[in-house]
């Protein structure tokens, strides 16, 4: 059994103007020591998903359908005190922006130290030493100092290594890093992936890597998944989204990364806007954007149709392709 | 009660000194610079004080007339005697240095009106401001922490609504309306409090005309801090650590009322010349008041020196707290 499943996740936003449908029918596992990503444009639900699993939504969002175990355990029904115990022990997260995730009143080490000595019965020193210790571990550098500082008085690389450092402390099973590296500069956002990748190999916790940027997370990712309007789009290993994506989304996606060898190439960019997530439309959410959409994807949703073992995807286009195959080789699938 | 608005300029940012230093490579930190920094506040003082005492003694003399001209003017040789006694009869910069030179050996004077020892007279009014001043300052602070924190976590709500309502009236309504609503239904009408008289001094309506402005104020104050802290980044993190965010919102929506309580504590324990005359409580207020009909020069003096010192000192403590409580605050 997957350490962690998600099945048929639905998170709305009750607004004023209606209901925001965030995230609509999300389902995945994740393994044990196994590294997943999510990957999509602003407002595609990724962060959503995140907040949903751990159940911190602010008001007014809400779950309204779905499962979450962990271990098999429904935590969806846990208590407000058990998914408090539950919360940095079981399943910590690491926020986009380290500039202001961390508390401005309280020094470095009060805030990790916070976290320690509540999932454990650590004393006061312990936990001061645990949190040395952790921070050393995410190459801080001159750890006894920076326990005793500020947050705004490290830089924003600095700042991440705490939140890790942070939500490591407890020895969680899964890590969920929300876009870790956005709002960090391009070489230090090199360096917090490959200190993630590091202490991932060295402690084998499970991580949910979420990102708006494709080329980031390709490496370091057993599987991958493609979300588009609060749905997933695509899913599939990290070799078969890079060289052989099946939805028209992911294609784009692909297409608006840059690359370094061809240095003339125009980016790509996929027109259009993002979705009204107040009114889905009927068929396929991204049909408006496509250019190959055809009238089914107007009208019908498509479902989640396997390609082969490693890949998954939800567009109608693969369907035809099967039957297009199946027509050149004779037979009727 | 007047003198309100004037804090406001206060309550907005931490004075000119306190300076948010947003990234400072080195902490500055232990009780030696706070020392030093204080001095240095104490000296800064005492040149405000200076520059406050200069101007009142110099406007006070620049108006015509004088203590011993009123309309029943005495003998003018009586006049001249007295005018000497006190040094009237010397130019204004003399008197100010001559004043300047008591006050430096501790004597603030005695009052031209009823020959009492202003020092003494300011300590026995004093107690009375302060006690009802104290009594208003708890009361503003407790309550004004505690309505905005139920009106922030019950935002839009029923009992958000009736309390931003009925703080956004108190602080539309002047306290002399106020002070003589109140003393008009309660006293007089409904007769359930004694008016305040040598014989009964019942404490409950001067310091709820008192204290309704600032409470209604840190009420708004604290609601609308706790509202922006809820929406920070780091609320979250505390969430998803699994620890209780209450605690967390707290302290940072204490931050501002803070700065605002300072300030504040000084003009409420000084006495309010609205609510002190309303009431016909004879406290500094008055004495205030009284001081300057009466061109009583050194209780003018005595008075204004008294409320600035308390001023500056207020306004120190709540400096020094707020850098305790966020240290991004640096001295410099």
């Amino acid at each position: 059994m997957s350490l962690l499943q998600v099945k048929n996740l639905h998170t709305s936003f009750f607004t004023d103007s209606g209901e925001v449908h965030a995230v609509n029918g999300v389902s995945f596992n994740l393994d044990k020591g196994k590294v997943l990503g999510i990957v999509g444009e602003s407002g595609s639900g990724k962060s959503v998903t995140a907040y949903s699993i751990l159940q911190i939504l602010t008001e007014p969002g809400r779950i309204t359908e779905g499962e979450v175990l962990f271990d098999g355990a429904d935590i969806r029904k846990y208590s407000k005190s058990q998914m408090r115990a539950f919360r940095g022990s079981k399943i910590s997260i690491i926020f986009q922006d380290p500039m202001t995730s961390l508390n401005p009143v309280y020094t470095v080490g009060n805030q990790l130290c916070e976290a320690i000595r509540l999932h454990s019965n650590r004393t006061r020193r312990q936990a001061h030493e645990r949190a040395v210790e952790m921070l050393r571990l995410v190459g801080v550098n001159e750890p006894e100092k920076r326990v005793r500082q500020y947050p705004h008085e490290l830089s924003g690389g600095m700042r991440q290594r705490v939140m890790i450092a942070m939500a490591l402390a407890c020895e969680p099973d899964i890590l969920i890093a929300d876009e870790p590296t956005t709002a960090l500069d391009v070489t230090i956002q090199a360096q917090i992936l490959e200190l993630m990748q590091e202490l991932q190999r060295k402690l084998g916790m499970a991580i949910i890597m979420i990102t708006h940027d494709l080329g980031v997370i390709a490496e370091m990712c057993d599987e991958i998944i493609v979300m588009y309007a609060g749905r997933v789009c695509e899913r599939g290993t990290s070799d078969a989204i890079f060289y052989h994506p099946c939805h028209e989304y992911t294609k784009g996606l692909l297409r608006s990364i840059p690359k370094i060898s061809k240095n003339h190439e125009k980016l790509v960019p996929i027109s259009g806007s993002p979705v009204d997530l107040l009114n889905l439309p009927g068929g396929c959410a991204f049909a408006p954007r496509c250019e190959k959409a055809m009238k089914i994807c107007l009208s019908r949703q498509p479902e989640e149709i396997p390609i082969n073992d490693e890949q998954i995807a939800a567009c109608w286009m693969n369907v035809r392709n099967v039957y297009d195959e199946a027509a050149k080789g004779g037979e009727r699938p | 009660m007047d003198s309100f608005p004037k804090v406001y300029g206060l309550t907005q940012k931490p004075t000119f000194l306190c300076q948010v230093a947003a990234r400072q490579s080195s902490v500055q930190k232990g009780s030696g610079f706070m020392l030093r920094y204080t001095v240095k506040r104490v000296l800064l003082a005492l040149v405000t004080i200076f520059i406050i005492a200069a101007i009142t003694f110099f406007a006070m003399n620049a108006i015509p007339g004088g203590p011993f001209e009123a309309e029943k003017a005495p003998d003018p040789a009586v006049q001249a005697v007295l005018e000497a006694r006190f040094n009237l009869d010397k130019p204004v910069w003399q008197q100010f240095f001559l004043y300047l030179e008591g006050l430096l050996h501790g004597d603030f004077g005695i009052s031209l009106k009823t020959g009492r020892d202003i020092f003494v007279t300011i300590m026995d009014s004093f107690s009375i401001s302060a006690r009802l001043g104290g009594m208003a300052i708890a009361l503003a602070v407790v309550g004004g922490l505690a309505l905005g924190s139920v009106a922030a976590l019950m935002r839009n709500r029923w009992p958000d609504r009736v309390i931003i309502f009925t703080t956004t009236l108190c602080v539309a309504v002047p306290s002399f309306v106020l002070a003589t609503l109140l003393l008009l239904v309660f006293c007089l009408r409904l007769g359930w409090v004694q008016v305040w008289s040598t014989t009964s001094q019942s404490y409950l309506l001067p310091v709820l005309s008192l204290a309704l402005y600032p409470m209604s104020y840190i009420t708004r104050l604290t609601k609308s801090s706790m509202l922006d802290v809820l929406g920070q980044d780091y609320i979250r993190t505390a969430r998803a650590k699994g620890v209780r965010e209450q605690l967390v919102i707290f302290k940072h929506a204490l931050i501002p009322v803070i700065t605002y309580v300072g300030p504040m504590t000084a003009y409420i324990l000084t006495g309010s010349l609205v609510v002190e005359t309303v009431f016909t409580i004879g406290g500094l207020g008055t004495q205030f008041v009284t001081g300057i009909t009466n061109r009583d020069y050194p209780m003018i003096m005595g008075t204004t020196i008294f409320l600035a010192v308390l001023m500056v000192i207020m306004t120190l403590i709540s400096d020094l707290v707020y850098k305790l409580v966020d240290p991004k605050i640096t001295f410099d």
